[in-house]
C-alpha cells in the first residue's frame, strides 16, 4: 500500500547550502494493509526524517514514495490535500501536538474545517463519539480541556481520533508512546493493534527495540539513514544477522536477564556468496564479533556528505533481508 | 548503616496549596550498595533525589531526617547543606552538561569548579585523569568543548566530576533515559565501576526503566504517588513482588526475546490521584484490582519478608 | 466508562471559534493589569481628542504671564515666554499618540510581514530576508534622515511618523523571525500542515495567536521607541515644523533651564505624559499575556 523506493534525504547545511548532510541513504521499504511495519534506529538514525517525509512534511531529495499507486512524493495544493485525507501522522510529543492555547477540541475542529466541512452538527458527532470510543476515550473528560490539563496517553489517544476522523488507510507513530508512563503506553501500543485489525497500514518509529519487538509485523533496523536489516520480527530479533542489530539486542536492557549473562546467540552465517567479497576469508558474513554501536566508542562516523551506491540487501531467507557487512 | 533516611517529605509550594510531592519516605542504603528509585512521572522519586541534594525556593521541606554515616544532613539549612553538597553527597542531572557553559572547555569547567570549592585543582586532577579513562574516554575531552562530546560521553565526564571527591552518597538522576541503548550500556556500567572501586559508597540511580535498574541495582525501590510502595533486592523485586502496583508495573512492560503473537499485555487503568489533596488511605487504591474495604485505611511500610518491604495490606 | 457519557459529545465543539473569544473576554474583563493599564491608556487618548477643545489657548501663543506656577486660569502654569502648558501638553499628547501609532504601526507591520515570513520559511528566503534586515539595522538612521529631511519641504507629524515606521522595523523583525522559528518547529504546526491549512492560515491562526501578547509588546516598544525617537527629531529641528509634542516641551523646558528655575509644572507634565503612555501599554500587556495563555490563567 505504501513504498519507499531509494529514498534519499540530503540537508543544505552552511550558508546557502555550500555543504550538505545525507541523513537518509536509499531506503527501500514497503508496508502493506493490516501491517505494523517498525522503523527502529537509535538517534540520527534518519528513523524520524523518514516519517516525515511520508508525512510530505519534507521534501524528499531523491527516490520516490508511492500511496496505493501513485507517486506522491511530488503531490502539492489538492493532490497533497487528499492524501492526507488517507494518511496521518502522531507525533512523539503529546504536549507540542497541540496549539496550547486552544483547547484539545480545535485539532479536530481543523480536521471538520478542512476535510468534513459538509457534515451537519449532528453527524458530525455521531462521527466523533464512536471515534472516541475506538480510543477509549471518555468525551466528556476530554472535550473542552487544555493540553495542559490531559495526560499524555489521553492527548496521544486524541490525536489518533483526529486521524481516525478522515478515510485513515495509513498512520505514521513517530515515537508515539516514548514519552508515556509505563503503566499506559502499553495500552496505546494495543490501540495501534486494534487499528491494525481494520485494515490500517502503521508505520511505527521508534528506538525501543523491545516496543517493536511487541507491535510489529516487520522490522526494518536502521543505521546512519541506512537499512541494514530487515523482516518478519520474528526473524529479525529471533535470528539477527547483522553486527550492529546483534550489537544492538545485546544492549537491551531486559528484565529478566542482566547484560552479558545472556548466551551469545547464534546465527546461522550468511549463506556463502551473498555478501560479496567484503570479508576476510573464514569470517562469515555475521559473525558473533558484535561491531560495538556508534557512540560506544568515539569513531569517526563514515563520511555522510554524498550518497553512496549501496550495496543491495541480501534475502538471507524468506522475507529477511541484510545489508552486507562492512557497508553500515 | 550509610543512609538512612526516616519519614522524609518534601511538598512543592503552589499558588493553589502544597502538592505533597514526597510524602513520606522511609529506607536506608547500605555502604557500597546501588539502589534503584523507580516509578512513574509525578511519583516522588526526583523530589527525593533532588531533596537529599538541595531543596531549593519551590520545595518546602515539612519533616523527617536524612543521615549521611551516622551524622545528620541538615535539610532545612541549605547554608548547611551547601558544604556538603559535592564532598559528601554528590548529583549526576539528567541534562548536566546543557546547563554548562558551551563556551568554556570541559577541562576549564572543571578547573573553575573545583577552585569555587576551594579545592586546588592539581591535587586532584590527576585522578580526574585516571577515572576518565576507566570509563572509557581519553584526557583529550578536557581540550574540548561540551559540544563535541555526544551524549553518553557527556553524562559520564558529568558522572567522573562529581564523584571526584568521593561522596558518601551518589544521586543520578535519569542519567540513562536521554541516550541510545548502546551508549545507556557504557554509563550504567561506569555506575557499576565506580561502586566497585569504592570511589562512591551508595548509590541512588533515579530512572523510570525498571529494565535498566535490573542491569545496575542492588535493590529497588519502587515508588506511587509520592510515597514509597515496595522495596526489596532487584531479584525480589523483579520475580517475587508483593505489590499489586508493582506486579501490573511489571506485566505491562515488552521485553526483547519474548514473542507475543496471541497474548497481549495490559497497562494500568486510571491516573494517580491528584498530589494537591490525596486522598486518605491507600492511593493506589483506585486503580488496584486488589483493593478491599481496608484499603480505605493507609497500608503502612512494613517488612513482609526478609529484606523486603511493602505498603498493602495483601502484600 | 459508561456509554451515557460516550453518547454526550458536549455541544461547545461545535462552535468553538465563539465559545474562544467569548473566553478570552471574560478573562480580559476580569484581568486587574489590563483593566489598570486600559484605564490610563484610554483616559490619555481621551484627553488627547478632548483636551484641545477645553482651552482656547493655542500651544505655541505666549497668552499669559510669564512662568508662572498651575493655578485655576492656567491649570499647567505657562513656560518661561508665557505659553500655556496645558494646551500644549494636551496637544502634545495628540501628536505624540499619532506619531507611535503611525510609526509603530508601520514598523510593525513590516517587521511582522518579515519576520513570519522568514521564520516560517526559513533556508534561501530566511536568509536572503535576514540580509536585507541586517542592511536596514546598520543604516545609520539619523544621517539618513538628516539628508532625507533636507529635501523636503513641509514636515508634518504624518511625515515623522513614516520616517519612524520605516527605519525601526528591523529588530521587531529579528525578534518575531526568532520566535516564529521555535513555534515552527513545534509538532501542532506539522499537525496543521496535515490538517490541510494553508500556509497563511497557519502563520496567523495557529502561529501569530501564540506570540500575541509578544507582538503587542513588539507593538508597545516600537512606539515607545517611535516617541522617543520623535522626541529626538524634534530636538535637533526635524521635526513638525509648527506644532508641538511632549518630547518638543521637554526638550524646550530642558533647553530653557526649567529643572533649575525649579519650574516642575513645565516638564513633570510632558514626563509623565510618555510615561503614563508607555507604562500603561506595558502593564495591558502583561494583562494580555495571562488573558491569552491558559496557563497563567490558573496561578
Amino acid at each position: 500500500m505504501l513504498r519507499l523506493d531509494h529514498v534519499s534525504k540530503s540537508f543544505g547545511l552552511g550558508a546557502f547550502g555550500s555543504r550538505s548532510f545525507l541523513a537518509v541513504d536509499d531506503v527501500s521499504l514497503r508496508v502493506a494493509p493490516g501491517e505494523v511495519v517498525s522503523l527502529i534506529g537509535e538517534s540520527g538514525s534518519g528513523k524520524s526524517t523518514i516519517g516525515k517525509m511520508i508525512l510530505r512534511l519534507l521534501p524528499v531529495s531523491s527516490g520516490s514514495i508511492t500511496f496505493q499507486g501513485e507517486d506522491v512524493s511530488t503531490h502539492t495544493g489538492k493532490a497533497l490535500k487528499a492524501y492526507y485525507r488517507r494518511v496521518q501522522g502522531v507525533f512523539q510529543d503529546p504536549f507540542s501536538s497541540y496549539n496550547p492555547i486552544f483547547t484539545v477540541d480545535h485539532a479536530l475542529d481543523l480536521v471538520r474545517r478542512e476535510y468534513l466541512g459538509d457534515l451537519s452538527g449532528q453527524e458530525w458527532r455521531r462521527r466523533l463519539t464512536s471515534v472516541l470510543e475506538t480510543v477509549s476515550i471518555n468525551a466528556g473528560e476530554v472535550l473542552g480541556k487544555y493540553p495542559h490539563q490531559l495526560s499524555g496517553g489521553q492527548l496521544q489517544r486524541l490525536l489518533i481520533a483526529r486521524a481516525l476522523m478522515l478515510d485513515l488507510r495509513f498512520l505514521v507513530a513517530d515515537e508515539i508512546i516514548s514519552m508515556l508512563d509505563a503503566s499506559t503506553r502499553i495500552d496505546v501500543l494495543n490501540l495501534l493493534g486494534d487499528l491494525k485489525t481494520r485494515g490500517l497500514g502503521i508505520l511505527f518509529i521508534t528506538h525501543d527495540l523491545s516496543l517493536g519487538n511487541y507491535i510489529s509485523d516487520r522490522t526494518v533496523i536502521l543505521r546512519h539513514g541506512a537499512v541494514v536489516e530487515m523482516g518478519a520480527t520474528g526473524l529479525v530479533f529471533g535470528n539477527p544477522c547483522h553486527p550492529y542489530t546483534r550489537a544492538l539486542l545485546s544492549a537491551v536492557p531486559q528484565l529478566h536477564a542482566r547484560w552479558g549473562a545472556a548466551p551469545e546467540q547464534q546465527a546461522p552465517p550468511v549463506p556463502g556468496g551473498s555478501a560479496p567479497g567484503r570479508q576476510a576469508p573464514g569470517t562469515p558474513g555475521a559473525t558473533t564479533t558484535a561491531v560495538p554501536p556508534a557512540g560506544l566508542v568515539a569513531t569517526v562516523e563514515r563520511s555522510r556528505t554524498a550518497p553512496g551506491r549501496r550495496a543491495a540487501l541480501v534475502e538471507i531467507e524468506d522475507d529477511h533481508f541484510v545489508a552486507p557487512t562492512g557497508n553500515g | 548503616m550509610s543512609v538512612q533516611v526516616k519519614d522524609l517529605k518534601v511538598y512543592y509550594r503552589t499558588l493553589r496549596g502544597d502538592v505533597r510531592a514526597l510524602d513520606g519516605a522511609s529506607f536506608t542504603i547500605a555502604d557500597g550498595e546501588i539502589m534503584g528509585l523507580a516509578g512513574e512521572s509525578g511519583c516522588g522519586k526526583s523530589t527525593l533525589g533532588r531533596s537529599l541534594i538541595a531543596i531549593d525556593g519551590r520545595m518546602r521541606y515539612v519533616g523527617g531526617s536524612v543521615s549521611l554515616d551516622g551524622a545528620a544532613l541538615p535539610l532545612d539549612d541549605q547554608a548547611a547543606m551547601a558544604r556538603h553538597r559535592f564532598t559528601a553527597v554528590s548529583l549526576v542531572p539528567q541534562y548536566a552538561m546543557s546547563a554548562m557553559n558551551p563556551t568554556r572547555k570541559i577541562g576549564k569547567l572543571v578547573t573553575d569548579l573545583l577552585r569555587s570549592r576551594g579545592i586546588a585543582p592539581d591535587t586532584v586532577l590527576g585522578e580526574f585523569r585516571r577515572r576518565l579513562e576507566l570509563v572509557g574516554l581519553s584526557t583529550d575531552v578536557l581540550a574540548r568543548y561540551p559540544i563535541e562530546l555526544s551524549g553518553g560521553m557527556k553524562q559520564r565526564v558529568v558522572m567522573v566530576i562529581s564523584t571526584l571527591l568521593d561522596p558518601s552518597l551518589l544521586v543520578a538522576d535519569e542519567i540513562t533515559s536521554a541516550l541510545d541503548v548502546s551508549t545507556q550500556k557504557a554509563v550504567a556500567e561506569a555506575v557499576v565501576e565506580f561502586r566497585d572501586r569504592g570511589f562512591v559508597a551508595s548509590t541512588i540511580v533515579i530512572t523510570h526503566d525498571l529494565s535498566i535498574l535490573v542491569q545496575m541495582a542492588d535493590s529497588i525501590m519502587i515508588m506511587y504517588a509520592g510515597k514509597p510502595v515496595e522495596r526489596a533486592s532487584t531479584d525480589a523485586v523483579v520475580s517475587s513482588s508483593r505489590h499489586p502496583y508493582t506486579r501490573l508495573l511489571l506485566s505491562s512492560l515488552p521485553e526483547v526475546g519474548v514473542r507475543y503473537e496471541e497474548h497481549r499485555l495490559s497497562g494500568i487503568a486510571g491516573r494517580p490521584p491528584s498530589l494537591l489533596n490525596p486522598p486518605p488511605g491507600c492511593r493506589f487504591r483506585d486503580r488496584c484490582p486488589l483493593a478491599f474495604a481496608k484499603c480505605a485505611e493507609e497500608p503502612p511500610f512494613v517488612e513482609v519478608a526478609p529484606g523486603h518491604s511493602a505498603a498493602c495490606w495483601k502484600a | 466508562m459508561t456509554d451515557a457519557n460516550l453518547m454526550t459529545v458536549p455541544d461547545a465543539a461545535a462552535d468553538p471559534a465563539r465559545r474562544k473569544r467569548s473566553e478570552a473576554l471574560y478573562f480580559a474583563v476580569r484581568n486587574p493589569k489590563l483593566i489598570v493599564g486600559g484605564t490610563v491608556l484610554v483616559a490619555l487618548l481621551l484627553l488627547a481628542i478632548v483636551g484641545p477643545y477645553l482651552t482656547d489657548n493655542p500651544p505655541n501663543d505666549y497668552v499669559g504671564p510669564k512662568a508662572s506656577p498651575p493655578s485655576g486660569d492656567y491649570w499647567f502654569g505657562t513656560t518661561t515666554f508665557g505659553q500655556d502648558v496645558f494646551s500644549q501638553f494636551v496637544h502634545g499628547l495628540r501628536t505624540t499618540f499619532v506619531v507611535g501609532v503611525l510609526g509603530g504601526g508601520i514598523a510593525a507591520l513590516i517587521g511582522m510581514a518579515v519576520g513570519f515570513t522568514a521564520g516560517y520559511r526559513g533556508g534561501r528566503v530566511d536568509e536572503f530576508l535576514n540580509m536585507v534586515t541586517n542592511i536596514v539595522l546598520v543604516i545609520p538612521t539619523l544621517a539618513v534622515l538628516l539628508v532625507v529631511s533636507a529635501y523636503l519641504k513641509a514636515r508634518g507629524v504624518l511625515v515623522e511618523g513614516l520616517f519612524v515606521g520605516f527605519t525601526s522595523w528591523p529588530w521587531a523583525a529579528r525578534a518575531i523571525r526568532a520566535q516564529t522559528f521555535s513555534l515552527t518547529a513545534r509538532d501542532f504546526v506539522d499537525l496543521a500542515r496535515l490538517s490541510g491549512l494553508r500556509t497563511r492560515r497557519i502563520i496567523f491562526r495557529e502561529i501569530a495567536p501564540n506570540m500575541s501578547s509578544y507582538l503587542v509588546m513588539t507593538w508597545i516598544l516600537l512606539f515607545g521607541g517611535s516617541i522617543l525617537i520623535a522626541a529626538t527629531l524634534d530636538f535637533i529641528g526635524l521635526g513638525p515644523t509648527n506644532g508641538t509634542s511632549l518630547g518638543l516641551m521637554m526638550n524646550n523646558a530642558v533647553l530653557w533651564s526649567a529643572l533649575q528655575l525649579g519650574m516642575w509644572w513645565w516638564f513633570i507634565p510632558p514626563g509623565l505624559g510618555i510615561t503614563a503612555v508607555v507604562g500603561g501599554l506595558y502593564i495591558m500587556n502583561v494583562g494580555l499575556d495571562e488573558v491569552f495563555n491558559p496557563r497563567l490563567r490558573e496561578l
